[in-house]
């Protein structure tokens, strides 16, 4: 049966919407800005509801910090908004759109939080799930319902925000949305360093995030990447002129400094790397790992070994990895694959990788995301229950038969 | 306080129980004597007491584990313990429960330098995480001022928060890791020394869940590097608008301070009668900002927090000038609350959190209050991020003051919610602000966590009682009564 598109005007029609769909057990996808389709397991709903009612800012309070916004804002117009007051979102969303070669600047607010997607700041500001304040939104059986509030300090009652932040879609659709906004730093600036492989350049930045200097942003690059011949090291500091001057001058000294390079400058390479495009523009399947950071070097080391022309970058001080491996044909070859970049990540101190670009015949073969144990995949399954008792909202994009 | 009728079926069988308990945990792991279980009879909510049916005080996973599995078996109900610091009763144990403390789960397995990170027992306290790690230069951030007493299994129940939260972020925001048990004694681990679930962040939702989720028995959480230098701005104010104006235009510059801490006119007068920490007593609002940081970006922060205090008519502005100075500045907020005893037999404690730029007109509202039942009311706020904790003065020992206290406080909480924000910012809701949930949800938005809560826990036998409103509940709750100043931890610094 081919999929229907419907356009619901106001909550109560998306609320009927999936309340019928429920009742007749039909299933239904949920599309923002549409950039984000070809992520996880290929799905066949029978609706697609599109959220193009829910976009708009519904309110921003420069001095409280809080922007209220509909799902569908795309992510392009609050950067704009929020930099006219000199503010951002701090964990640095990244566009993940043009991972596919979709257009850029059309992500939605909605679909951002629900990838819980963040950038290099992850590891000083948090992720999308650490700025949630709180939402609007409707479960998969129609329920009209609202969780958290709209400010920071809040624990009255369970924080489905977290829940809501990396359901992918699968579990509420939210309307509305309230996150916390921060001012942007007076300055910042990148310190690039040579370093002569992988373990040395995490090394480095492991130095960096054991100081006190409060590192925004720590990658390493092999050489390679990025047209350079040279394996480089990045540490970004943001503040105030003195405090990231003093800051410079105390971690200047880390390793072989070669460059530094100021916010503008360094803003397009920051882009990237939350975004994968240093490794992804090459083509191939593209994968993201997050695992202890000591962990990064050896891991990207086993899966260099397993799969040839394996290309990687390192972020968050070699506890991310972005991983663009050939595309191998659908089937064998691609399970094999993704068993060994699992088992690197096993054997390197445990965490997640989760298959972000593939064909849908490899999505629908590998599980683009990370296999869970039995009790844990029991407790997911039930909490999927929980908001979606039916199983209307994309059963199977995240995990198969669910 | 209404809690679940007991189930006399159960009390009958009490001595089978104690039995079988001492079966999985042997030793002196099983406590059924009334003089033993009376520490247990209650937490850092005193106004309420109940005895437990039981104690278990399991040592390893598979006792756990074991414990749960035999309850679920049995239909017994369960409430786990970290050290009884609640402040939401939380931990209050049911007379046909077994309450499970978590104490002897008091070790260090891990401290991961390479990865910023500890791994430990939920029993080892907030404070010992620091201390484990501070010869090396790390310190754990989040800082309830319980924190040489309550343990980080507890935190991770509450998501507690401390001073340092502001600039730092809550429990969530440091948790990495933990492991823990369902009702039904399946073992689970959610997150690990990693950054973000590959799945459903459980890890987020656990947080904050106040024991009604699972039972955790390890945690991981981030450590931070010490920052070099911290010092601490002594701001008054002739207006609490001004002193409001201030933190917003703090906060707006840019500025993250390590703490951002407001006393009432109050609350200052008790603070400086107590412990004369040179405190002005001509001002309404009383501001302690701590900076920390490389020493170039405190001192610079230093001189622009100045700045923004003289030009919002600051009519006081010090700067700590050494470590002494800045913890004679903090001496007085530390001892707010038992100073706030001193001055009225009996105090209780709320806990709301507004949007910042509300303050005065909420402040305005309390005195309002105050006026309606007559009760003086001392105010200590965490600034920064809008967390409120009014203090009702009052006598037990008058007649008809201890409803009016609570009634009071039910008000001020109505209030924090009326003007956008919420019923509890950091104690939890536990029983004490369990009836006020409606305030805040709607029956469906209820339901929904319900639901939540079945998908852990489907007989609902993990600390029955607490967060949601019973069925046929009362409108008005106890709460933190203090008498006398005879609080139960009376050691800990209060903030
Ligand atoms: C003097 C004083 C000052 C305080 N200051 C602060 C403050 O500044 N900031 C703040 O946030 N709080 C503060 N509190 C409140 C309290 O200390 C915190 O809520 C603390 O986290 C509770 O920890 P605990 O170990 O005492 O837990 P308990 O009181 O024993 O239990 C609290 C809740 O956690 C559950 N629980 C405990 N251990 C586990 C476990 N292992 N698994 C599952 N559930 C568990 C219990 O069932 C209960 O619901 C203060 C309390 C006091 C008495």
């Amino acid at each position: 049966m081919a999929t229907t598109l419907h356009t619901p005007a106001n909550v109560a029609e998306l609320a009927d919407l999936l309340r019928q769909a429920s009742a007749t057990g039909q299933t239904a996808s949920v599309t923002g800005g549409g950039t984000k389709a070809a992520l996880g397991r290929p799905v066949v709903p029978d609706l697609d509801i599109h959220l193009d009612a829910f976009a708009g800012v519904v309110s921003f309070e420069p001095e409280e910090m809080v922007l209220v916004a509909g799902a569908a804002t795309r992510m392009a117009r609050i950067e704009a908004l929020l930099a006219e007051a000199n503010q951002m979102l701090a964990f640095e969303p990244p566009d993940w759109a043009t991972m596919w070669g979709a257009p850029a600047r059309r992500a939605t607010l909605g679909g951002t939080v629900a990838c819980n997607l963040s950038g290099s700041r992850r590891i000083k500001a948090g992720a999308a799930r650490d700025h949630l304040l709180g939402l609007d939104g409707v479960t998969g059986a129609g329920e009209v319902f609202k969780a958290g509030g709209r400010v920071v300090k809040n624990v009255t009652g369970y924080d489905l925000c977290k829940l809501f932040a990396g359901s992918f879609g699968t579990l509420a659709v939210a309307t509305r949305l309230v996150l916390r906004t921060v001012p942007r730093p007076e300055v910042a600036e990148t310190l690039v360093f040579a370093s002569a492989d992988d373990a040395s350049g995490i090394d480095l930045l492991g130095q960096a995030a054991a100081s006190p200097m409060e590192p925004s942003g720590l990658a390493h690059l092999p050489a390679g990447i990025g047209g350079m011949r040279l394996a480089r090291t990045l540490v970004r500091l943001e503040g105030t002129p003195v405090s990231v001057a003093a800051r410079v001058a105390s971690l200047g000294r880390l390793g072989k400094l070669i460059q530094r390079l100021d916010g503008p400058g360094a803003a397009p390479l920051w882009a990237d790397l939350g975004t994968g495009a240093l490794v992804a523009e090459g083509g191939g399947d593209l994968w993201r790992l997050s695992l202890p950071p000591s962990g990064g070097a050896g891991a990207a080391a086993q899966i260099a070994a397993a799969i040839p022309g394996a290309r990687h970058v390192f972020d968050w001080a070699g506890g991310l990895i972005w991983l663009a491996v050939p595309a191998a044909a659908p089937g064998y070859a691609t399970v094999m694959q993704a068993a060994s970049i699992r088992a690197a990540v096993g054997d390197h101190g445990g965490g997640h990788a989760t298959l972000v670009r593939a064909s849908a015949e490899v999505r629908g073969t590998v599980a683009p995301f990370a296999p869970e144990d039995a009790g844990l995949a029991l407790l997911a399954a039930r909490v999927k229950q929980a908001f979606d008792p039916s199983a209307v909202l994309e059963p199977g994009r995240m995990v198969a038969g669910r | 306080m209404l809690m679940p009728d007991p189930d006399q079926k159960i009390l009958d069988r009490r001595a089978d129980i104690v039995e079988a308990l001492r079966r999985i945990v042997p030793g002196n792991g099983v406590i059924a004597e009334r003089a033993g279980m009376s520490v247990y009879e209650c937490d850092g909510l005193t106004a309420y007491r109940q005895m437990p049916l039981v104690v278990v005080l399991p040592e390893t996973v598979e006792q756990v584990s074991d414990v749960l599995r035999y309850c679920t078996a049995e239909g017994l109900k369960v409430v786990p313990r970290g050290a009884g610091t609640s402040l939401s009763g939380g931990a209050l144990p049911l007379a046909d429960g077994v309450v499970l403390g978590m104490s002897r789960f008091d070790r260090i397995h891990n401290i991961d330098y390479a990865n910023r990170c500890i791994t430990a027992g939920p029993g080892v306290t907030n404070l010992a995480l620091t201390k484990a790690v501070e010869g090396a230069g790390f310190y754990y951030a989040p800082d309830p001022s319980s924190q040489i007493a309550c343990t980080i299994g507890g935190n991770v129940a509450e998501n507690s928060g401390g001073v340092h939260c502001l600039k730092y972020g809550l429990t969530t925001n440091n948790l990495l890791g933990l492991q823990m048990v369902l009702m039904d004694g399946t073992v689970v681990r959610l997150g690990g020394s990693h950054l973000d679930a590959g799945g459903y962040d459980l890890l987020g939702v656990v947080t904050g869940s106040e024991g009604l989720l699972g039972v955790v028995t390890e945690v991981t959480v981030r450590i931070l590097p010490r920052p070099p230098a911290a010092r601490a701005l002594l701001i008054g104010f002739p207006t609490a608008v001004a002193a409001g104006t201030c933190v917003g235009r703090i906060m707006a510059s840019g500025i993250v301070p390590a703490g951002m801490e407001m006393m009432d006119r109050p609350a200052i007068h008790a603070a400086e009668a107590f412990c004369h920490p040179g405190y002005p007593l001509d001002v309404e609002a009383l501001l302690i900002v701590e900076l920390d940081g490389p020493v170039e970006e405190v001192d610079e922060l230093v001189g622009r927090v100045e700045a923004i205090a003289t030009a919002t008519g600051a009519s006081l502005v010090r700067a700590s000038r050494d470590e002494a100075e800045r913890m004679a500045f903090w001496a007085g907020r530390k001892a707010a609350f038992p100073a706030v005893g001193r001055i009225a037999p009996d105090y209780y404690c709320m806990d709301g959190t507004i949007p910042r730029g509300r303050l005065p007109e909420v402040l305005e509202g309390i005195a309002e209050l105050s006026k309606k039942y007559g009760l003086a009311c001392a105010n200590v706020f965490h600034a920064g991020d809008g967390n409120l904790h009014p203090l009702v003065l009052y006598d037990a020992n008058a007649l008809g003051q201890l409803e009016r206290a609570e009634a009071f406080g039910s008000d001020i909480l109505r209030l924090c919610v009326a003007v956008g924000g919420v019923l509890t910012g950091e104690h939890g809701v536990g029983v004490e602000k369990r009836d006020l949930m409606p305030e805040m949800f709607s029956d469906v938005d209820l339901g929904i966590q319900l639901r939540l809560k079945s998908a852990f826990d489907p007989l609902g036998l993990l600390n029955p009682g607490k967060v949601f409103p019973l069925l046929h509940a009362c409108a008005e709750m106890g709460r933190v009564h203090v008498h006398g100043g005879a609080t139960r931890f009376p050691e800990l610094p209060r903030f």
